[in-house]
């Protein structure tokens, strides 16, 4: 680290700032030299060769422990029952888990299912990804043509549509939760011009209304980034050409940026598929647990119950229900990358 | 919609579009601003005032006059006249139809009036012991300090294990650098609810079940801080590394002296993702964490408004303690984070 003392002190910095600063120097020096020491030691022992192996250790072992003998453990349960958690003291059972989950009369009907929450959640999930999704890509795509054509105070709207995204998901559901309470602020508007108040979270319809409209008022500015970065990333000459020719300004928006956006806007429509599939903690808050009833119950949310919020814990359903969802999310990023391949050609 | 894209406009003339752009941006910051204004403006009313319906728009409370001769405050009416006009009393008691009112101005002496021709006066008033008395009575302290503890810690691993990773990647070429490399990317893709039941086994089988640990050594390696280092230390020239080498510095050295102050501005947002990350991580934490005196401020939050009798002053003063580290480092560092965010397409 430099020497401060002989540093210009920066503007604004008291001399006890300086201070302060070059004791954290300090302090951290004798830290990192105590850290030095052994990896020295081990790279006179091993050789330099070696030595990018122990850099990459530390976060190998931690991805492997928490990451990739999950995966496989993942698989491994889905064909085990009981309820022990110890996968070595679980009974063997084939296929029974994936039998029950798909056990159904007609999969148009999860009423008709041996497991209908399961496939109440799973069609929720679906309606919600569906209009989350469109919702979402529409409003994020005229955000960023409505920032990308300010001149001014782009910077201050583009921060203002992101803000939400950093909150966490139980503060924004808590927000909401507020905002459509009985006594809430939008049942003060309601009850003046209907002259009654609505409960909105209790009733099916206005709740799932209320789901995918937080959500999309949650995630939209992230998108609206991505789809703003790809808006710059068009060359200005192309519309200078297109302005010369006489093109309308509708014919251009057709003609020359949705198809050179094109790509952009698949990844963000694939990323809000797979996002919205694995919904859960604002859903979860804001809906009081999926409710009314098991409106908005999602496939996470029966994964998350099923193996850790009830007394059975079914471990081996959960982890069925799970490897189901991911072979989606997979099939998903497969489609991804073969649209990606398709339309670079 | 359709003329969204003029890049040439006419000066100090506004069409169509720059109205339509205008009407846009208006909407969609009311939109944003209003919920989260409300549940501020909301988080310093009285209990009282935030089970009243219509609600007030601005926090108020009742009012209360000091009166000589009287112990407590009493609270403040006005006093409707007879030949008009209206005057500030103080309710001293009231039974049935007739209240006793006394007039600050001649404290001795009292007078009986029908109570409907009293009106309850309120007054600006933010209460702030929404704020404190959940931290004092209630375990919000304890959220608290779980959820720094967290965050801190978990942020200074992921910087170190994760710039560490990076270094071996950008600045050597090892066998097997390709498959590792591929490996940490791949778990991008892999989301916490497809393993989340043999990752909570993993916890049990280290005994970090309900420990604060358990939350932080699962989140430390991420594939997002690896990639965004790396990409950003294959831009480092190699003759700096060479030029220490010669000069026999160790391998650790060179990372610690040559590549960190290096990638500063790339672990800058790292740093502040992974802050965010940690504060508003919820799903694992509720898998990991079982016992109240373990939970994160999230946690904390989602259970107390789990409760039966639900207490919203306190809640949402909660949940403005809670937004509140994160709209501070937004307002201080926007520009590093949306940048960030638009670079790597991650958040």
């Amino acid at each position: 680290m430099s020497d401060l003392s002989n540093d210009q002190p920066p503007h604004g910095h008291t001399p006890k700032g300086r201070k302060l600063s070059a004791m954290l120097d300090r302090a951290l020096e004798h830290v990192m030299a105590v850290i030095e020491w052994p990896f020295s030691l081990l790279q006179r022992v091993i050789g330099l060769r070696r030595m990018p192996y122990v850099f990459v250790l530390p976060n190998m072992i931690l991805f492997g422990v928490f990451v990739f003998v999950p995966v496989l453990l993942a698989i491994a349960y889905a064909f085990t029952g009981g309820t022990n958690l110890l996968i070595w003291e679980r009974p063997f059972v084939g296929f029974d888990n994936f039998a029950r989950l798909l056990n159904c009369g007609s999969f148009l009907d999860p009423a008709s299912c041996e497991l209908d929450l399961f496939w109440t959640a799973v069609f929720n999930t679906g309606w919600y990804t569906v209009f989350n999704s469109a919702g979402t890509l529409v409003v994020a795509l005229i955000t960023a043509l409505v920032l990308q054509r300010l001149t001014r105070g782009k910077t201050f709207f583009r921060a203002v549509f992101f803000y939400p995204v950093l909150l966490s998901p139980v503060v924004v559901a808590l927000i909401w939760k507020w905002f459509l309470a009985r006594n809430g602020l939008l049942n003060a508007v309601f009850a003046d011009l209907m002259g009654e108040r609505v409960i909105f979270m209790l009733e099916v319809l206005w709740s799932r209304f209320w789901v995918v409209y937080v959500s999309i008022w949650f995630h939209m500015g992230f998108y609206t980034l991505i789809i703003l970065a790809g808006l710059q990333a068009i060359p200005r000459d192309i519309y200078e050409a297109a302005l010369i020719d006489g093109t309308s300004r509708w014919r251009q928006f057709w003609r020359l940026t949705l198809p050179l956006l094109m790509p952009n806007l698949l990844v963000v429509l694939v990323l809000l598929l797979i996002r919205s599939v694995q919904a859960f903690d604002e859903v979860w808050v804001l809906s009081d647990g999926g409710g009314p009833g098991t409106a908005n119950t999602f496939i996470v949310q029966f994964i998350y119950e099923t193996a850790f919020a009830t007394d059975v814990r079914l471990y081996g359903l959960a982890s069925a229900a799970s490897v189901l969802m991911g072979l989606g999310l997979l099939l998903l990023t497969l489609f991804q990358l073969w649209l990606a391949k398709k339309v670079e050609t | 919609m359709t003329r969204f894209l003029t890049r040439t406009r006419a000066k100090g003339r506004m069409d169509i579009t720059d109205i339509l752009t205008w009407v846009w941006l208006i909407l969609g910051t009311a939109v944003i601003a209003i919920p989260i204004g409300w549940a501020i403006l909301s988080s310093v009313k009285p209990e009282a005032e935030i089970n009243s319906f219509p609600p007030t728009f601005l926090p108020r409370a009742a009012q209360e006059l000091v009166i000589e001769g009287y112990d407590k405050p009493l609270p403040a009416y006005s006093l409707d006249e007879e030949g008009g006009g209206a005057r500030l009393v103080g309710l001293v008691r009231r039974i049935g139809l007739v209240a006793t009112v006394v007039d600050p101005a001649a404290p001795g002496e009292r007078f009986k009036v029908e109570a409907e021709r009293l009106t309850k006066q309120t007054e600006l008033h933010a209460q702030w012991s929404n704020y404190t008395d959940p931290l004092e009575r209630f375990a919000f302290m304890t959220y608290l300090r779980n959820s720094v503890f967290v965050t801190a810690v978990a942020t200074i691993m992921t910087l170190l294990l994760n710039s560490m990773a990076a270094f071996a990647l950008s600045k050597y070429r090892f066998r097997g650098s390709n498959t590792i490399f591929v490996l940490i990317l791949s778990t991008l893709m892999l989301p916490l609810s497809v393993i989340m039941v043999p990752a909570f086994m993993v916890i049990v089988g280290l005994n970090l079940a309900d420990n604060l640990w358990g939350v932080i050594f699962s989140t430390v390696a991420t594939p997002t801080g690896v990639f965004l280092l790396r990409q950003y230390m294959l831009t480092i020239p190699d003759d700096l590394i060479e030029a220490a080498r010669v000069d026999a510095a160790s391998e650790f050295r060179i990372y610690w002296r040559i590549i960190l102050p290096l990638s500063a501005p790339a672990l800058a947002v790292l740093a502040i993702f992974s802050v965010i990350w940690r504060w508003n991580d919820f799903l694992w934490p509720l898998i990991v964490l079982s016992s109240p005196e373990n939970y994160t401020l999230q946690l904390g939050l989602n259970a107390f408004q789990g409760q039966f009798t639900v207490q919203w002053h306190y809640i949402l003063a909660m949940t403005v303690v809670a937004l509140l580290p994160v709209t501070v480092i937004f307002l201080f560092l926007q520009k590093y984070i949306t940048e960030g965010v638009a670079s790597t397409g991650v958040k």
